[in-house]
């Protein structure tokens, strides 16, 4: 690799600050597109110990963005983990009762193998010849992971957003390793409007010069201004329009009056150019690519005869539905879907739905209510399942 | 809807009631479950596969918290999805008389349930009628504490109104409970006219048509 290359590259997509496992020709993840994916890894990180009879391990999803980097600071940004508010000792995740395991899903670019990792059946990264992958890919590729460290059943399976769509899939592939699971602002499939949005934010990163039709590594470049253009767009849905008025009103941005200009007169402006351009010093813009594809193939009851309820049939695992009043890229009714969903199939289900202005985003913050609906049904589980105390 | 849609001051003696008629071990649907102080007893004192629905954000939140699988959730739109024969018993405790379409939700306790429990405020008590006869406004008593206008009460009932809709959906009536204002029992072999002047509450044990 060139000097040039070094640069652009982000060291994190081959060499990981994670644990990794890697899969040789004996292990391919067979994808749903018909690809057998050889060799790949996994990077992951974990906290607090596992017990003696592996009955504490608890998998956490991250979201389209997210990563492996959930309770420690992220390596490339320095900043806290994306659920550091849930993960510690004496926390909803608490690492002294449970093994919490979060692993960067396969198609994303923080050290699984993805389309900035380097082909191995060719000169460079793998670009546009990497497999499209599913959330049920992303989920096979977890559930190796959990093979790899010799757990059979999980106790917890937990996430939000796309990480609800992957906990979803846990529960309807792996029904009887899922001890508990906790879908969170999400939907058993994509919506037409949540498709568009994406598409949105993918024709950004391809109308960018610097794209190079997916090879932009080799070429020493990234689609920068695309990437951070689909990031500002796909940050507004993550938003609502009360809590976007609340902070930013019609502020301007360091400034009495507007400069009749386009320069950043507002602060909401300004506030988003800042999210793109942050995003992009640690996204690559091909992952984003796969896995907004990825979000927007998921339809899990057409895997089941377009009835959701099949894809619980005969459930043992509990569960703990949460959505958010203002969220409107996931919205209630979506969850509402899946708890009828549940309800038909049986199912032991929880669901609440949390009084916030926050948006979709809203599942990431201190929300007391939130705090107090996972930690009660967390607790509540690891009862049944007796895990008492302290993890050993 | 709030643990007593009857009124903040409602005491919940039915629940111990309705605990009673519920066997052991058997899977228990609660309807309106509030805090969940009905679906706690249950599942304590009667290893009882209990689930919930409930309307109010503060009773999911404090269900949840305690471990009780419960769902925010309404019984006029949020029955359907469960199916046939689902539950031993569905109870519905101090709803019914607050829900938009009552014959219909009590037909779907009776298709979800081999049998329904269902305790409701009765509006022919003596204090009641008294109010409306010689106050001549809507009555407002300690167990119906809200006034017309802000009532989540849109359906009351008389026991004897109650009776007949149980006929009308062919619902049999296997046992049945009234209760005086200090929450003691109404005699048992008094005919429906006593039950229904003296009778504060009602509790009825229901099987589903033949």
């Amino acid at each position: 690799m060139s000097a040039a290359l070094d640069s652009i590259a982000n060291p994190e997509a081959e060499n990981p600050s994670s644990l990794v496992a890697r899969f040789g020709p004996d292990k391919p993840l067979l994808l749903d597109c018909g690809v057998a994916l050889t060799p790949f890894q996994i990077a992951y990180q974990t906290y607090g110990t596992l017990n003696a009879d592996k009955s504490n391990a608890l998998l956490i999803c991250h979201a389209l963005t997210g990563d492996q980097h959930v309770a420690n600071d992220h390596p490339l940004t320095k900043k806290s983990g994306w659920w550091l508010n849930m993960i510690g000792p004496g926390k909803v995740f608490d690492t002294d009762r449970f093994f919490i395991i979060c692993s960067n899903v396969v198609g994303a670019c923080m050290g699984t193998t993805g389309p900035a990792s380097q082909n191995p059946h060719g000169d460079g990264v793998w670009a546009l010849d990497f497999p499209v992958v599913t959330i049920r890919d992303m989920v096979r590729a977890q559930a190796m992971l959990i093979d790899h460290l010799g757990i059979d059943t999980l106790f917890c399976v937990a996430g939000g957003s796309m990480g609800g769509m992957q906990v979803l899939q846990w529960a309807a592939s792996y029904p009887d390793r899922v001890f508990a699971a906790m879908p969170i602002a999400t939907a058993p499939k994509h919506s037409a409007q949540n498709i568009a949005f994406h598409e949105v934010g993918r024709q950004a990163i391809m109308a960018d010069p610097l794209w190079k039709a997916g090879r932009y590594i080799e070429a020493g470049v990234r689609p920068e201004k695309g990437l951070a253009v689909a990031r500002m767009a796909a940050h507004i849905t993550y938003l609502s329009e009360p809590a976007l008025h609340r902070k930013f009103g019609r502020k301007l941005q360091d400034r009495d009056a507007p400069t009749f200009s386009f320069d950043a007169d507002f602060e909401v402006e300004s506030y988003l150019r800042y999210q793109g351009r942050s995003f992009v010093e640690r996204f690559d813009a091909n992952s984003y690519l796969y896995l907004t594809r990825a979000m927007d193939y998921f339809d899990l009851a057409a895997d089941y005869d377009g009835v959701l309820a099949r894809a619980f049939k005969g459930t043992k695992t509990r569960f703990c539905v949460v959505s958010f009043t203002s969220d409107w890229l996931f919205p209630t009714s979506d969850s509402r879907a899946v708890v009828h969903a549940l309800n038909a199939a049986g199912a032991s289900v929880s669901f609440v739905e949390v009084e916030t202005d926050k948006g979709h985003d809203a599942f990431l913050l201190d929300e007391p209510v939130l705090t107090a609906t996972m930690g009660g049904f967390i607790s509540s589980a690891a009862r049944a399942r007796g895990l008492v105390g302290g993890a050993l | 809807m709030s643990l007593a849609p009857t009124g903040q001051n409602a005491t919940r003696v039915d629940l111990l009631l309705v605990a009673d008629m519920i066997e052991k071990g058997a899977r228990v649907l609660d309807v309106g479950c509030g805090d969940g102080a009905l679906l706690k007893t249950l599942i304590d004192n009667r290893g009882v596969d209990a689930r919930g629905i409930e309307l109010s954000q503060a009773g999911v939140n404090s269900c949840v918290a305690q471990g009780l699988s419960v769902i925010q959730g309404d019984a006029d739109t949020d029955l359907d999805a469960y199916p046939d024969d689902s539950f031993d018993y569905v109870v519905l405790s101090q709803t019914l008389q607050a829900t938009r379409n009552p014959r219909v939700v009590l037909e779907q306790l009776l298709r979800i349930g081999h049998r329904a429990i269902v305790s409701f405020p009765n509006f022919g008590h003596w204090r009641v009628r008294t109010s409306l006869l010689f106050g001549g406004r809507m009555p407002v008593t300690e167990n119906l504490t809200y006034a017309w206008y802000e009532t989540p009460n849109i359906h009351f009932c008389t026991i004897r109104d109650f009776v007949d809709l149980c006929d009308a959906i062919g619902a049999k009536i296997e046992g049945g409970v009234a209760l005086n204002g200090s929450g003691d029992k109404v005699g048992l072999q008094l005919p429906w006219a006593v039950w229904n002047l003296f009778g504060e509450q009602a509790i009825f044990l229901l099987s589903r048509p033949r």
